[in-house]
């Protein structure tokens, strides 16, 4: 047998198209990816598909039940529910799209460093990350947000920010499971420099991790989002977003039920897929212990 | 004769694979055993032993399901029975003791209680009787002071211990049968040795029967009087202990022999070729063929029937005639003596301490007084020798390598490499320094990274230290590989795809890749099988010879040791007793622990038994006085050895021993002790 040596890039992406083929193999991964793809792909062509312009007012046409021609009804300046739910997501996915992202990587990062090389500094940071945890997230994220304003270019950085605090505690404690291994001791007595020790040693097997925590961070930023939005603080009008819709809706609640379901719907789908995908994507890492090969 | 106790019949066991075939464990298995019959279960890792051993009581792991055939016991099928009636029978008449008791006995529970709980559910003893009663079980596993052990937590038990612990409850539904699952596997020698003469006496004494899984063959000498040998799911032969043990007639068996290596005989062990095959894999003929030395055309498309012989063994095997003319015994060579004189590593006077000032001693400026966990070791390592250091757990020989590695800061003493003095840390040392000395280590599942090919691993210290990259990395990458005898193809795959042995392999050419001077090996063989065992001291052996590498070799198995070193340290706490040339350490005169070391190896010969001089007593911290061994010594002196260090006395050779005692009267054989 002469194989020609696969690239390390190649057989990652193959590991990672097991993972794939793993996750979507269980119902809760296959339910779960479907609504995350499908919010997705929804977020990016609503703008063409929808059939009314989401700044349509129409003072005539004012909280309307559903019709054939608004099929879940008009909100209170007249406009089309449907349109705005279907673009709603938009923007949300945007800013946790990226910021998710940045927060799995500046918290991961840091939490790595300090797990593998702890000591004082190590300690002096996980109180910091203690006195962060513990003042309630509205209250910092409002803080910063009545300082610098509202808009993309604020709430991504914000949300990025106190989003990784969290990811540093986790990333750290998985570091520490994987420095305690053997194969880190011979790179330390090879005489590695902690970054290659970082980079090719420990960062593969916390990855998993990672990946993991970076879905369920998602979804707890679209909730922080979405409670932004609803205290007025996210989105602003008429860009039509979830949690503001539930926010100008909730008041008429009792006789046009439809402008608050519908968002309340849409949001949660898109929450309970990310969490389902999460779960799966676990188990199929090997990250949940309750399930071990048989033999 | 009496009714069976145990009775398998026709029973095998599969899984549903990937591709949904079945794929069977355990193949038409068939097996009695009578009551006060003692019947060890040996075999490699995967054969199939433990699975067996489970299935008499009626249970099988999860995913797998029994595909035919009946498991007895009393008579009374135990696949036909309801959970409750199971739940009965099990831990009661018939009880398990697993391999590792630490962590099958409840942490959050005395041990009082948890035996207790054993009685309330099995005995049917009137409660205000369960104290007694305990006590009663715990003396019964010979546990010193049951009172005081009546009311400690499991943690608070040494690892020999918790055995007995869990022996005592076991013991306490009064059960006719005992399933025993490599029951002293991660045991120090002594305290292995005590435990299965406790096994055989209360086998004796109370007429149980013992199915007893071991892939440690002087185990099974010591406690069976039947063997059933278990290879890719079928039993190959059974007989009686010494039949199979001193003349049997399969193939494996004798490769399986051949391949431990024995105090008695200074040569290398030979390895056994080849692996199982997987389930499923096994052809339509014998499934040894492929690693079968006088495998003929009939074997690979004949499956061989168990068949009785005269000598009362039953045998799967075409040519049991043949088969009889296979070495059982060291046919391999003797390690040679490659040794210069320069020094390599000396160490000097070091001293590790693992205990740290704590937060009020450093507010107080305290020290912290603690005995040091390694204190006073000086040693030289010649340049082509191999120096074995051997010791119970504890003994600090692992801490001693570490330190010499670098990875462990906290030392006083001095370490020299060559000329130089090496500094403590791995951090400072030069590149060229860390290039010379390289580790290996005992478990490769730990030691490879998971999610790095063959070639990455490889490649590390390849890149580190000759900066090769290109062809020219993979050229030498191969050479390496071909040198640990792995074939190229094994560049992209990764550790989960390698066997035990495999891995070990990676994990020393990864070492040798670095064209090291020194290479410290930490317990290397005791993670794998023992024909992979022997396998990898031959690859160690010839590695030495030809690249003229210097060893230090740690591990607790004194005939390992033994096969490959040219001198060998005694430790005990941390302390050096006896060093010399391995032919000396292994003779008299000796340290009174080393002599302790010694006779408390198991051979695989029912007819060599242990010799028990002193109680397995585990010591937690060094004594901060005296001699280290103090405490358990069967030649104590008296008060001089708990007052002053015991002084070195020379003997031939550069053989050392540290004891009041003088070596005259150290060569007397001592008896052993009652009890």
């Amino acid at each position: 047998m002469t194989a020609a040596p696969v690239p390390a890039r190649a057989r990652a992406l193959s590991r990672w198209g097991g993972v794939l083929r793993d996750v979507m193999s269980r119902p809760s991964g296959a339910i779960g990816l479907t609504l995350v793809v499908f919010h997705v792909v929804l977020a990016i062509v609503s703008p063409w598909i929808v059939a009314y312009d989401y700044r349509a007012m129409d003072a005539t046409l004012m909280l309307n039940g559903p019709s054939a021609a608004h099929w879940l009804g008009t909100d209170h300046l007249g406009r089309d529910v449907l349109t705005r739910t279907l673009m709603g997501g938009r923007e949300a996915l945007l800013v946790t799209g990226i910021a998710t992202p940045i927060a799995v990587a500046w918290g991961g990062l840091l939490g790595i460093w300090f797990g593998l090389v702890g000591g004082r500094a190590d300690e002096v940071l996980m109180r910091v990350v203690d006195a962060f945890l513990s003042l309630p997230w509205i209250l910092k994220m409002l803080v910063l947000i009545v300082t610098f304003g509202t808009g993309i270019e604020v709430l991504i950085p914000t949300l990025a920010f106190f989003y990784g605090i969290p990811v540093i505690r986790i990333a750290r404690a998985a570091t520490h499971d994987v420095v305690a291994r053997d194969f880190v001791s011979a790179a330390r007595a090879r005489g590695h420099g902690r970054l290659t020790i970082i980079r090719r040693e420990l960062l593969p097997n916390v990855l998993d991790t990672l990946m993991v925590e970076g879905a369920m961070r998602w979804s707890w930023m679209l909730l922080a989002f979405s409670s932004l939005s609803f205290l007025g603080f996210g989105v602003s009008p008429p860009t039509p977003d979830w949690g503001l819709m539930i926010a100008d809706a909730r008041g008429f609640m009792s006789f046009a039920p439809s402008g608050v379901l519908a968002p309340v719907v849409a949001l949660s789908s898109l929450i309970i897929g990310i969490n389902l995908t999460a779960d799966a994507l676990a188990k199929a890492l090997g990250l949940d212990r309750a399930q071990k090969a048989p033999v | 004769m009496s009714a069976p106790m145990i009775e398998i019949a026709g029973l095998s066991v599969g899984f549903t694979g990937r591709g949904g075939a079945t794929l069977p464990v355990l193949r038409d298995i068939d097996l009695t055993v009578r009551p006060g019959e003692s019947l060890g279960l040996v075999g490699e890792s995967g054969s199939g032993k433990s699975t067996l051993a489970l299935a008499a009581m009626g249970y099988l792991k999860r995913g797998l399901r029994r595909l035919g055939g009946s498991a007895r016991f009393r008579g009374e099928d135990m696949f036909a029975k309801s959970r409750t009636e199971l739940e009965a029978v099990r831990g009661g008449k018939l009880a398990l003791i697993p391999q590792n008791s630490g962590q099958s006995l409840t942490p959050t529970l005395r041990i009082g209680a948890q035996l207790g709980e054993a009685l309330r559910l099995h005995a049917g003893l009137p409660a205000d009787q369960h104290r007694g009663r305990v006590l009663d079980l715990l003396g019964q596993v010979r546990l010193p002071d049951p009172e005081a052990i009546f009311d400690r937590f499991p943690h608070e038990l040494s690892g020999g211990q918790q055995q007995r612990a869990a022996i005592a409850m076991a013991l306490a539904g009064a059960p006719d049968a005992l399933l025993l699952d490599e029951p002293t596997t991660g045991l120090d020698v002594t305290t292995q040795a005590h435990i299965l003469e406790l096994l055989r006496d209360l086998a004796a004494a109370r007429g149980m029967a013992m199915v007893y899984v071991s892939h440690d063959l002087g185990a099974i000498a010591r406690v069976c009087d039947r063997v059933a040998v278990m290879y890719a799911g079928e039993i190959v032969l059974q007989g009686s202990v010494r039949q199979v043990l001193k003349a049997p007639a399969h193939p494996y068996a004798r490769g399986l022999l051949a391949s431990i290596p024995r105090l008695s005989d200074p040569a290398l062990p030979v390895a056994l070729g080849g692996r199982p095959p997987a389930p499923g894999q096994a052809g339509a003929g014998c499934a040894f063929v492929d690693r079968c030395a006088i495998a003929e055309p009939r074997c690979r498309g004949e499956h061989p029937a168990l068949a009785p012989l005269p000598t009362g063994d039953a045998v799967r095997c075409h040519f049991p005639d043949r088969a009889q003319m296979l070495p059982i015994a060291g046919q391999g060579s003797a390690s040679d003596d490659t040794r210069g004189d320069a020094p390599v590593l000396t160490l000097n006077d070091l001293s590790i301490s693992y205990a740290r000032p704590g937060l009020f001693d450093r507010l107080l400026g305290r020290d912290a007084a603690a005995v040091p966990t390694v204190a006073d070791v000086s040693l030289t390592v010649r340049r082509g020798e191999t120096l074995g250091l051997v010791g119970e757990s504890g003994s600090g020989k692992s801490t001693i390598l570490k330190t010499v590695a670098g990875l462990l800061g906290a030392a006083g003493g001095e370490i020299r490499f060559e000329d130089t003095l090496l500094p403590r840390v791995v951090e400072r040392r030069s590149p060229d320094q860390l290039r010379r000395i390289q580790l290996v280590f005992q478990n490769p599942d730990d030691s490879l990274n998971p999610r790095q090919t063959v070639a990455e691993i490889l490649e590390q210290p390849l890149k580190l230290y000759f900066g090769l990259s290109g062809q020219a990395l993979h050229d030498r990458s191969v050479a390496i590989l071909d040198r640990v005898r792995l074939g190229a193809h094994y560049l992209d795959r990764l550790p989960g795809q390698l066997s035990g042995g495999e891995k070990q392999r990676v994990a020393i050419a990864r070492a040798f890749a670095a064209e090291p001077d020194l290479v410290l090996c930490d317990e290397v063989t005791s993670a794998l099988d023992v024909s992979v065992q022997a396998a990898v001291l031959d690859l160690l052996d010839d590695l030495k010879r030809s690249q003229g590498t210097t060893y230090i070799f740690v591990s607790h198995d004194l005939a390992v040791v033994r096969a490959l070193s040219d001198r060998v340290a005694v430790l005990y706490q941390g302390r050096l007793c006896e060093i010399g040339p391995s032919a000396r350490v292994y003779g008299l005169p000796s340290h009174p622990y080393t002599e302790v070391l010694l006779g408390a190896v198991l051979e695989p010969d029912p007819d060599i038994a242990p010799r028990l001089t002193a109680d397995d007593v585990v010591e937690l911290a060094p004594p901060a006085r005296g001699c280290a061994f103090q405490r358990r010594c069967p030649r104590k002196l008296g008060s001089i050895c708990e007052t002053d260090t015991p002084p070195w006395r020379m003997g031939d050779g550069g053989h050392a021993v540290r004891c009041h005692i003088d070596l005259p009267d150290l060569a007397a054989v001592l008896e052993p002790s009652a009890g």
